[in-house]
């Protein structure tokens, strides 16, 4: 039982960050029709932000994460939706893929080249010591991960459908004609799309680092399971990139732990494929029609 | 000009046409895993072959012949390794220094031994001298001799009944597995968890929670760097207390850095370890290491440094540069640290290129790997 309730909760915790991403690229699906396949790298990046806070700049650890989400923002939001998504998108979603995914291997080749090929030690945002929970030994470094994400997830459900510039950003979502002539800054919608990607990845770094150790190649294997992730919960639905995440977390670690640990990798792919062919606009989210 | 002059300007040609060729480095080439999951442990290979050129320079070269070396980076792949290796020995190598990754030696030796290049590599995995190739020389014994070291540590020093291995699947991890698994049956000590992780593997969620409720009383960790930092964080994390004990890389200067303090405790069988510093040579590599390098050494630079100190001596013995005489010349050949005092310690090879070597049991105490025994040379 003690080991059922770990794994459930490491594959939560785990599932929880693959949704934040997961979340991001729904996010930008919706605002702007873009599928950003540096999405992997745009985990990595910030942490690298990080150590150059710490290591470069000898900031303490709270200033370093600060001026990393700053930098996040700015790079992986603003710079992003201005240098590559702009002037590209209107030449095709295609060549914009292609563009997102040429930007994966500039980010990865650049830390790889001015920070260095080997992984990095990163430090602990929460605490990591073991916690006994109803008999079980369990990871508090989870449970934190855990509540943070799915507080994240929980606030910003309630900016996009509480606030006045999230229920902008929804109709910007829906329909960016009849949002702009309504009077919705659709420009400006689109860029806070993009800015919130950037936070979402941000704190995935923060949280999945610790773990998983800095290092340039992270960003592959992440951005492919949190785009499956997107898919297998439904691309334009942000519960369905919620839910998605967090059913790939549990079900990866109760394969590894019950099934077989060889070919836990394939788990993700083999969801996929079911999801494709069975239920292709994801467990949550709602068939779309589209005139060509 | 008459015969006198004509006979001193012949001679000083003559002469300094000898001085240059003399002068003419001889080319060694680094291929080692230089990016990838094998950074770690490629990047201190090849700094403690820069110490060691330095030296061997600094001593006048090899056969009066100054050391070049040239890095090709295998991006810890062996198909990309393979043509490294093919592309220094088109480049003029006399020798190769490298590769670690088993799985990439196993594929790039070939190569070597077809071009009768000696070749020092960092790796471990039995496989290696059991293929017969007569250039292949080992700068750290292999599992088959380390590994062994660990059956009295489990069976007399912990008294455990049943261990779990903890081991990455690649050519480095199952040798060492199966070595261990055989030496459990040996001594009677039940394997009640075997769990397999792959290279680069980032959750180490599953493994560990099998690890903690399989009621083993002891684990044997056989991974990669990085591998066993993330699986001693996720160790911590989920506090599994039982001992965890390796060999070689689990105590290694890298994956304290990375696991920072859930390294504490880990204890392994290392055949080289900086930390040594009751062996004199040991202390000063270290002591410059540092000081170049700003880092403490790993066995990996430890390895790299031996291996090149290894072509200088053998080369010398036999005289020439000449690839087939220096593996004749190594089999069965031991080099002591009397008289080849940058060999660090006594070592030996055998004709299959296998080393023998005293080696030492260490624990990570407050952040560093200290010696709490030492293993003679099996």
């Amino acid at each position: 039982m003690s080991q059922f309730l770990q794994v459930f909760l490491s594959g939560l915790a785990t599932g929880s960050i693959y949704a934040l991403v997961a979340i991001g690229f729904t996010l930008l699906w919706q605002a702007a029709q873009t599928v950003n396949f540096a999405q992997g790298e745009f985990v990595v990046v910030p942490a690298f932000f990080v150590l150059v806070g710490l290591h470069v700049l000898h900031l303490p650890l709270w200033a370093a994460v600060a001026l990393a989400l700053v930098l996040s923002l700015l790079v992986l939001g603003y710079l992003f939706k201005k240098l590559v998504v702009g002037p590209i998108l209107p030449a095709g979603g295609i060549s914009l893929i292609i563009a997102t995914m040429a930007l994966g291997i500039l980010l990865k080749e650049s830390i790889k080249e001015f920070y260095g090929a080997e992984a990095q030690p990163f430090p602990a945002l929460v605490p990591q010591d073991p916690l006994n929970l109803f008999g079980a030994v369990v990871s508090m470094q989870d449970i934190m991960n855990l509540l943070i994400s799915l507080g994240i997830v929980v606030l910003l459900t309630q900016f996009l459908n509480r606030t006045r510039t999230g229920r902008c950003m929804q109709a910007t979502a829906q329909n960016p004609a009849v949002a702009e002539i309504l009077g919705v800054d659709v420009k400006r919608m689109v860029l806070y799309a993009f800015l919130v990607n950037a936070a979402l990845a941000a704190l995935a770094s923060f949280l999945i680092t610790p773990v998983y150790l800095a290092k340039f190649s992270n960003g592959e294997t992440l951005g492919v399971i949190a785009f499956i992730a997107a898919i297998v919960g439904g691309f334009n639905q942000i519960r369905g990139a919620l839910a998605g995440g967090l059913l790939i977390g549990v079900l990866d670690n109760l394969t590894a732990t019950y099934v077989t640990a060889e070919y836990r990798a394939a788990l993700p792919l083999v969801l996929l494929i079911a999801i494709i062919l069975l239920r292709p606009q994801g467990l949550l989210g709602t068939s779309e029609g589209r005139t060509v | 000009m008459n015969r006198k002059s004509f006979l001193a300007m012949s001679t000083a040609i003559l002469f300094s046409v000898g001085v240059a060729q003399a002068q003419d480095p001889v080319r060694i080439g680094i291929v080692v895993e230089l990016s990838g999951a094998g950074a770690p442990a490629g990047t201190n290979w090849r700094d403690g072959i820069k110490i060691a050129v330095d030296e061997i320079n600094a001593d006048g070269g090899i056969l009066g012949r100054l050391v070049e070396t040239a890095e090709y980076d295998t991006q810890t792949d062996p198909q990309t390794s393979r043509a490294l290796v093919q592309k220094a020995i088109d480049e003029g190598a006399y020798a190769i220094w490298g590769t670690i990754y088993s799985g990439s030696t196993l594929v790039n030796m070939l190569v070597a031994q077809q071009n009768e290049i000696p070749q020092f590599v960092g790796s471990e995995s039995p496989a290696i001298v059991d293929k017969g190739n007569p250039f292949v020389f080992r700068t750290s014994s292999g599992a088959q001799k380390g590994v062994p070291a660990l059956t009295p540590y489990f069976k007399d020093t912990l008294g455990a009944k049943k261990v779990g291995i903890a081991w990455v699947n690649n050519e480095f991890g199952k040798g060492g597995h199966d070595v261990f698994a055989a030496e459990m049956a040996k001594v009677g000590i039940e394997v009640v968890a075997d769990v397999s992780s792959e290279q680069a593997q980032t959750d180490y969620a599953a493994d560990v929670a099998r690890l903690k409720d399989s009621g083993a009383e002891a684990v044997f960790v056989y991974m990669n760097q990085e591998e066993s930092a993330r699986f001693l964080i996720e160790a911590r994390k989920q506090g599994l207390a039982m001992p965890l004990v390796g060999e070689v890389t689990l105590t290694e200067a890298k994956v304290i850095e990375l696991a920072g303090g859930a390294a504490e405790g880990a204890i392994a069988h290392v055949g080289l370890t900086a930390t040594a510093t009751q062996i004199e040579g040991i202390a000063e590599f270290a002591a410059k290491f540092e000081q170049s390098f700003n880092r403490r050494p790993t066995h990996d630079a430890i390895k790299g440094y031996v291996g090149a100190w290894a072509t200088k001596y053998v080369t010398e013995m036999v005289g020439e540069f000449n690839g087939a005489a220096f593996a004749e010349k190594m089999k069965n050949l031991c080099l002591s640290v009397a008289e080849h005092p940058r060999m660090l310690l006594d070592t030996c090879w055998d004709a299959t290129g296998e080393m023998s070597r005293p080696s030492f049991m260490v624990q990570v105490k407050d952040g560093s790997p200290v010696v709490i025994g030492t293993v003679p040379a099996n």
